[in-house]
């Protein structure tokens, strides 16, 4: 059903740690777009077009715009995005706090490749679901008025 | 100087010394006032009621001598004129009439004489042979031809024994006559003889020229002390002189005097003071008595509660002062406590790069095919990254082993720059999340100070926390500053922050007092930094402006030998 290589915004002030998970994540053939602060983050987003990034996996401790701050942002212009949240262990209320915020789901950081792959292509297949039903919605609509 | 903070053994004698002398001197004064008040009330009115009585005595007795003497004198007058010359020239008649005088008046009259007015004794009854006896010569004889009647002094005259003579005149066919009884001087000395006053008191009578009316009872030095000047005086005729004055041995004595027979005598007396006050000095010895007893029981009681009192309040110094050391140690943990949220936080990003690193050499591993040197290089800068933030593992957990390791009470000369250094680096990642910006301005010639490193570390932890909490979403600055003022280390950290209500600055060292949410304060941080610059001789002041931010300012007093923290190595023994 993935019939394009489903592509991934990961944003955390911690460089190295983006560098090498984005490579990680690339060899597992998602496409990678690397943010370093919440405000990045939203620019790639606004910049790409809705459509480009599926899932954002987001940082929740970041000094300036803050995970949760930049969960809301993302959801008030993009709500089709899903987003990851990471956390360290005593950020785990914030993440809770962003899943109340539509965040699909959350991660302790470090955390493992595989549940991290699996949770990115279950948001995937989540995203793509609801854009398929959306179009769908939007064919039937639009042969309804054909019809009328 | 490793035991500043304990109180010297020479402050807990003083301390009882005090207590002792207060309480000795607060219980004994009224004590010897009210007493000594007392005493003299009761001396001043048993002095008047001795003086009294003295003077009622002696009154008592003039009036019986007084009254002796007249009625002798009356008895002779009768006698005069009841009778004729002719009648009293007669012996045998003189005889019956001294016999009957004998009888009614238990032989006080000697004898009785009658003697012409050329001092011839024409007639005498009596136990002496005196008949024809000429008394022209004599005083007494000379003085009565002068006047009505008369009582002689006492004397030896012709007979040589000590009398007096009590006389009345008596006209007879143109020529003047005197009827003469004398008195026997042993039952008119004993009128005075028998008064006794007390045990040592006695009286005596003396005539104008301070000769011997009556026998004293003891020897009386007259020509000198306290006689003899109340004897120059004249005597206040209707009162008793009485003069209180020690007497040639150093006894105390009381005098009396006072005038009889019409001021030709005088009666005196004398008594020991000693005796005349014996209930007084009794009173006085068993106040005395009461008093040093009394005395000594309060103070031994005293000194038994003081040092019970003082051991207690060294207890209670001791404890309180393990119960400081608890407090300090808690209000670290407390602290750590509060760090450790941001230490995980800290950690955690060094190990998630680390496991992200070892998973990358994972996946590059795994392709098969021999390894490329595109491959190879990418192995070893995973494997340096690995390296680096494992160095920076170290690093994080080394800053919070400095601060965790236990309280050390021990006093050092303290590098305060360097303190700031290590406790901005502990600090340094929760503020950089919180959008706080830590700046210093640090004096680089600071002497050092006299203080337990770990314990000014804590004080400024204390401090630089509150700074970065006290400081909004929006961010702000911390700065901590570092000086010499007068001779005084003076460090302060200042925030943006949301700064203090007036009605917290007050209460704002209270223990346990916090503003933060319920779980997220002790309320110990600031009065431990309180207690601990207290304690180092220190004080610690705060400034804050609602909506502005506040300083909190900690003055430390240098070390006398100190040297600018960049030199020299702390020497042992002189902190």
């Amino acid at each position: 059903m993935v019939l394009v290589n489903p592509s991934v915004l990961l944003v955390d002030d911690e460089v190295p740690f983006v560098e090498t998970m984005a490579k990680r994540l690339a060899k597992r053939d998602l496409t990678v777009e690397k943010a370093f602060s919440g405000q990045q983050a939203l620019e790639k987003l606004h910049g790409g077009g809705p459509s480009r990034i599926d899932v954002v996996i987001l940082d929740v401790k970041m000094p300036g715009m803050d995970g949760l701050e930049t969960l809301a942002a993302i959801k008030a212009r993009h709500p089709n995005v899903e987003v990851i949240m990471l956390t360290g262990h005593a950020t785990v209320e914030s993440a809770i706090e962003g899943m109340k915020g539509g965040a699909y789901d959350y991660l302790m950081k470090p955390c493992e490749m595989d549940l991290l792959m699996a949770k990115v292509g279950e948001a995937v297949a989540k995203k793509r679901a609801h854009e398929a039903k959306i179009l769908d919605a939007r064919v039937r609509v639009h042969a309804l008025r054909r019809e009328s | 100087m490793q035991t500043a903070r304990i109180r010297p053994a020479a402050y807990y004698r003083t301390l009882t010394r005090n207590l002792v002398l207060f309480v000795v001197v607060i219980s004994l004064l009224p004590l010897f006032l009210t007493g000594a008040i007392i005493l003299h009330q009761f001396k001043q009115a048993y002095q008047t009621k001795v003086e009294e009585n003295l003077e009622v005595l002696l009154n008592k007795h003039r009036r019986t001598i007084d009254a002796f003497l007249i009625d002798r004198l009356a008895d002779i007058r009768v006698l005069a004129r009841s009778y004729t010359v002719p009648e009293l020239q007669d012996p045998a008649f003189l005889k019956a009439k001294l016999g009957l005088l004998r009888e009614e008046y238990n032989g006080v009259y000697v004898d009785l004489g009658l003697v012409d007015a050329k001092g011839a004794q024409v007639a005498y009854a009596g136990p002496y042979n005196l008949a024809g006896a000429n008394y022209s010569t004599a005083q007494w004889f000379r003085q009565a031809s002068k006047s009505e009647h008369f009582v002689s002094n006492v004397f030896a005259g012709l007979r040589g024994s000590p009398h007096f003579i009590v006389a009345a005149k008596k006209r007879y066919q143109g020529r003047d006559w005197l009827l003469k009884a004398t008195i026997d001087f042993e039952s008119f000395n004993a009128l005075v003889e028998n008064i006794r006053i007390g045990e040592t008191g006695f009286a005596f009578i003396l005539n104008r020229q301070s000769e011997f009316q009556t026998k004293p009872r003891q020897e009386v030095i007259l020509a000198s002390g306290a006689w003899r000047q109340l004897l120059q005086e004249p005597l206040d005729p209707g009162r008793v002189t009485i003069v209180e004055r020690p007497d040639s041995l150093g006894q105390a004595m009381i005098y009396a005097a006072a005038p009889l027979k019409k001021g030709q005598w005088i009666i005196c007396a004398q008594q020991e003071v000693s005796d005349a006050f014996v209930h007084l000095v009794q009173a006085q010895r068993a106040a005395i008595a009461i008093f040093v007893i009394g005395g000594l029981l309060i103070v031994v009681a005293t000194l038994i509660l003081a040092r019970r009192l003082v051991r207690r309040i060294a207890e209670a110094d001791e404890q309180k002062e393990s119960m400081n050391e608890k407090m300090i140690e808690a209000g670290r943990l407390a602290s750590i406590g509060e760090l450790a949220a941001g230490i995980a936080h800290e950690i955690n990003n060094p190990v998630a790069i680390m496991v992200e690193e070892a998973g990358w050499i994972e996946d590059l591993m795994s392709d098969e095919g021999p390894m490329s040197e595109e491959t190879l290089s990418e192995i070893q800068r995973a494997v340096q990254q690995i390296q680096e933030q494992g160095e920076r593992c170290k690093q994080i957990t080394h800053k919070l082993l400095s601060f965790a390791r236990k309280t050390d009470p021990t006093i050092k000369p303290v590098d305060i720059n360097g303190l700031v250094g290590e406790v901005l680096g502990l600090v340094g990642q929760k503020s950089r999340y919180a959008g706080v910006k830590l700046t210093t301005a640090l004096d680089k010639d600071l002497p050092r100070v006299a203080a337990s490193p770990s314990e000014l570390q804590q004080v400024l932890l204390n401090l630089v926390n509150n700074a970065v909490d006290a400081i909004s979403s929006e961010g702000g600055t911390v700065k901590v500053t570092t000086s010499l003022e007068n001779g005084a280390v003076r460090m302060s950290v200042s925030d943006t922050g949301i700064g203090i209500a007036d009605a917290n600055l007050a209460r704002i060292f209270d223990p346990f007092y916090t503003t933060k949410p319920v779980g997220q304060g002790t309320g110990l941080g600031l009065s431990i930094c309180y207690g601990i610059i207290n304690k180092l001789g220190g004080e610690i002041t705060v400034t804050s402006a609602k909506g502005k931010g506040s300083t909190f300012t900690v003055i430390l007093p240098a070390r006398q030998d100190s040297n600018p923290a960049t030199t020299g190595a702390p020497r042992a023994g002189q902190a």
